[in-house]
């Protein structure tokens, strides 16, 4: 065993990128809650964005453009769930489990062709002089730039939520949709776009994993994400910065028990393994045991006549 | 007196019934208008056709000269037309002042709304703190951020849906100060009642609403509550009368009850006592939120309580689930009919199995007997006049008056020791209610002790012997009711609330 091996500024800087994916889905899944509507179907929109960004990325040679499509991409799979939920008003849990499974199925027969390519890399923002400080210029000026992307839009999501009026009335919308309605307030509009967001975000996230963390094509690659980031919102009380200091947290054992591995530490792989998502829950368990509740009407169908 | 709003022939018709038909009234400046009618009668669909939330088929409205149709609520509030729901529009995670700006269309800064607030609510005599979180607001604090949410646009017409329902009679008394205020201001009032003796002491006219038509206009001041009530319902009323038997033995008794609510906002039972005897009727008064579920829930069974704390004959019942009490004798009936009294989507006969099995032999060695519970369900809509056509209909198909007396005949005819109901008669049309106030008077003269919830004080003094209320989860002494005034009453149920009067 030789733990002097794992080198911590760079185990920092690699747990940052392994929880992009997480963290996009996750904060774009917190403002579907927040707006009242669950939609279970993150893992299919992560998949359908992992691939979308993909092929367009593979076919355009431009990671850029491959990351609008797979935001694209899912947020068009966010709409069906939007189409079944809030027009036909079919069951939330029913419909987002069937979208992760249509997004699965769909990505497979999608990816067909591009199994086995490599897709072009995205380049690391060149940040100058600043990568040469010692410490933090590896961790924090030494990624690309969808990682910073992923942390604006956790800042961004806060302060929208916190200070202005949409953010108030994406969260009356989620707290009460009848008295939403009764103010004057297009609660289905709201969540439809909601929805959308949720999409993007969550295709985005798909596709850092098939374009930077693992950067090639397989079936079924998101493995589970998509569930992890569920999970996540609920135990950060639905908010912004918890679900990154859960995001982080569970990239940073990911690595961290790699890394043990790898310096042959005497515990069973499977523990490593498992380690990740058993600490995150505990931990994010533990923050929960406050007051903060779920928004009211999360989940419930909203019909305007009632 | 000049005319702010103006309806002529408005309808509007719903699958099946039509909600307003052909409706006709005026509203001056600075008049405060009322609108009676029993629930049913269209009052609900016809503000919500003046707020813009529902459209008419026809008819035409003006507001103050102009051809005026609000294609959303948003137009109605900018024309000056404000409204306080009666299920309030709050959202109870955020705070007061978030709740404002929601209904506010260019809401300023969020400390500069807080200032105006303060100013608005001190103005009007409403206390209000502006950062609170408004799940922990009493009701009557509720409706003030409803209120202080109309004020802050300067309303020219304010429609208030059964506002005084959450109130206690002094916080009534300080509302209609703040009213009075608004009327010498020019602001028109459009008050939605069926608490007649109010609309005398604040009304300058009445419009009266029967299955949605018009059916008579008057001068609440010059008219008496009883021709009002008469036009209101269309016939003339009996009122339920009893035969004043003695009290027989203590049957149920709580002794310093003591429990947290199960839910969030709810209210903690707070060393509730009281015995009651055989054949008596123990009312229970007090501000919706004050207690009244999570008493119903630790008499019947839902939520245990410690032992010791909950008598029967004698014996410690606080650890029995509702099965093993209803098994003893002790029944209950609870408020909400859909979905607690009720299962909404199953049919009578499966509602009347439901509560019935244990006491009426409807089950043996875990077989179910249809046929006896059919016949059981058939009961009950015959004794009760339940309106429907048959018991294979589905709870959900009745009217509220109609289930609401297949809910308490259910347990009327179980023979019950002791009866606990919440609200029996909310939202029941005034025959109906009549009727099953007369079988809880019935039920009791014959020997059973009843515990009646309700938010209806007339009904309260009307059917109990003994009055009670419940303020923040702590129930008062019971008092005998003859001879108890209104004021007494209020002070029970926890006074104004430190609201009042308005300053201006």
């Amino acid at each position: 065993m030789d733990l002097s091996a794992i080198n911590p500024i760079l185990l920092v800087a690699a747990l940052m990128s392994a929880a992009t994916p997480i963290l996009l889905a996750a904060t774009g899944e917190l403002v579907v809650e927040r707006a009242g509507v669950l939609n279970l179907g993150v893992e299919g929109m992560m998949i359908i964005g992992a691939i979308c960004g993909f092929a367009i990325a593979v076919e355009t040679g431009s990671p850029t453009i491959g990351f609008v499509a797979a935001a694209v991409g899912g947020a068009l799979l966010s709409l069906l769930f939007a189409f079944l939920t809030q027009i036909t008003l079919a069951n939330q849990v029913a419909s987002g489990l069937a979208l992760t499974l249509f997004g699965l199925g769909l990505s497979a027969l999608l990816g067909q062709g591009y199994v086995g390519i490599k897709p072009p890399r995205m380049p690391d923002i060149n940040f100058g002089p600043l990568a040469d400080i010692p410490v933090l210029g590896p961790i924090l000026f030494s990624h690309d730039p969808i990682l910073y992307v992923g942390l604006l839009i956790v800042a961004v999501v806060w302060a929208v939520l916190k200070f202005t009026r949409v953010g108030l009335v994406l969260r009356a919308v989620g707290e009460n949709h009848d008295a939403a309605h009764a103010l004057g307030y297009k609660v289905v509009r709201i969540r439809t776009l909601a929805i959308m967001f949720g999409g993007a975000c969550a295709g985005m996230g798909g596709a850092y994993i098939s374009l930077i963390r693992v950067p090639q094509w397989t079936e079924g690659m998101t493995a589970g994400v998509g569930w992890i980031a569920l999970a996540l919102v609920v135990f950060a009380s639905w908010k912004p910065w918890r679900v990154l200091l859960g995001a982080y947290l569970f990239g940073g054992i990911t690595q961290l028990q790699l890394n043990l591995q790898g310096a042959g530490v005497a515990i069973p792989v499977e523990y490593l393994a498992m380690s990740p998502y058993v600490i995150t829950i505990v931990v994010l368990v533990i923050l929960s045991a406050d007051k903060s509740a779920a928004p009211g009407s999360l989940g419930r169908t909203f019909h305007a006549s009632s | 007196m000049t005319e702010l709003l103006s309806l002529k022939g408005l309808t509007k018709a719903y699958p099946g019934v039509v909600a307003n038909d052909d409706v006709t009234l005026s509203i001056g400046k600075g008049e405060v208008h009322a609108l009676l009618g029993e629930n049913g009668a269209g009052k609900s669909t016809l503000v919500k056709m003046i707020y813009g939330l529902v459209k008419p088929d026809s008819g035409e409205m003006t507001f103050d000269g102009e051809v005026f149709l609000p294609p959303e609520p948003r137009a109605a509030r900018a024309a000056g037309v404000g409204m306080v729901f009666q299920h309030f529009s709050l959202f109870d995670a955020l705070s007061v002042a978030e709740n404002i700006a929601l209904g506010m269309e260019d809401a300023p800064k969020m400390n500069t709304l807080s200032e105006r607030i303060s100013e608005v609510s001190d103005t009007y005599g409403l206390p209000l703190s502006p950062d609170r979180i408004v799940g922990d607001l009493s009701a009557g604090e509720r409706q003030r951020v409803e209120i202080i949410r109309c004020l802050l646009q300067a309303p020219r017409l304010l429609i208030m849906d059964e506002p005084t329902s959450v109130l206690t009679p002094q916080e009534v008394d300080i509302l209609f100060e703040t009213l009075r205020k608004l009327r010498g201001e020019g602001t028109s009032i459009l008050y939605i009642s069926h608490k007649l003796e109010e609309i005398r002491a604040l009304c300058d006219a009445a419009t009266i609403l029967r299955l949605g038509k018009v059916v008579g206009t008057c001068i609440p001041r010059d008219t008496t509550a009883r021709d009002m009530a008469e036009m209101m319902v269309g016939k003339v009323l009996t009122t339920p009368k009893r035969s004043g038997v003695s009290l027989g033995e203590v049957v149920l008794e709580l002794d310093g009850l003591s429990l947290p609510s199960p839910s969030a906002f709810g209210m903690p039972l707070r060393d509730v006592s009281f015995a009651l005897q055989k054949g008596e009727i123990l009312g229970i008064g007090g501000v919706a939120g004050n207690g009244q579920d999570e008493l119903l829930a630790a008499l019947s069974g839902e939520m245990r309580a410690p032992a010791g704390m909950l008598r029967f004959k004698g014996q410690s019942i606080g650890g029995d689930g509702p099965v093993r009490r209803r098994q003893m004798g002790v029944l209950a009936a609870p408020e909400e009919r859909l979905g607690h009294a009720a299962a909404p989507d199953m049919s009578l006969t499966e509602n009347a199995m439901l509560t019935g099995a244990v006491r009426e032999g409807l089950e043996q060695n875990g077989f179910l007997n249809w046929p006896a519970a059919r016949g059981f369900a058939q009961t009950i809509i015959e004794a009760f006049d339940v309106r429907t056509p048959g018991p294979a209909n589905a709870a959900r198909s009745l009217s509220g008056g109609n289930l609401q007396k297949f809910v308490i005949g259910r347990e009327v005819l179980q023979r019950p020791e002791v009866l606990v109901v919440n609200q029996p008669t909310w939202g029941v049309d005034a025959s109906a209610a009549a009727a099953i106030r007369q079988a809880l008077l019935d039920l009791a003269e014959a020997g059973a002790a009843v515990v009646v919830i309700s938010q209806d004080l007339d009904e309260l003094m009307e059917i109990s012997d003994r009055f009670a209320a419940l303020n923040e989860g702590r129930l008062s002494a019971p008092r005998p009711t003859e001879g108890l005034t209104v004021e007494q009453i209020g002070l029970m149920m926890g006074g104004a609330h430190g609201m009042e009067v308005a300053h201006v």
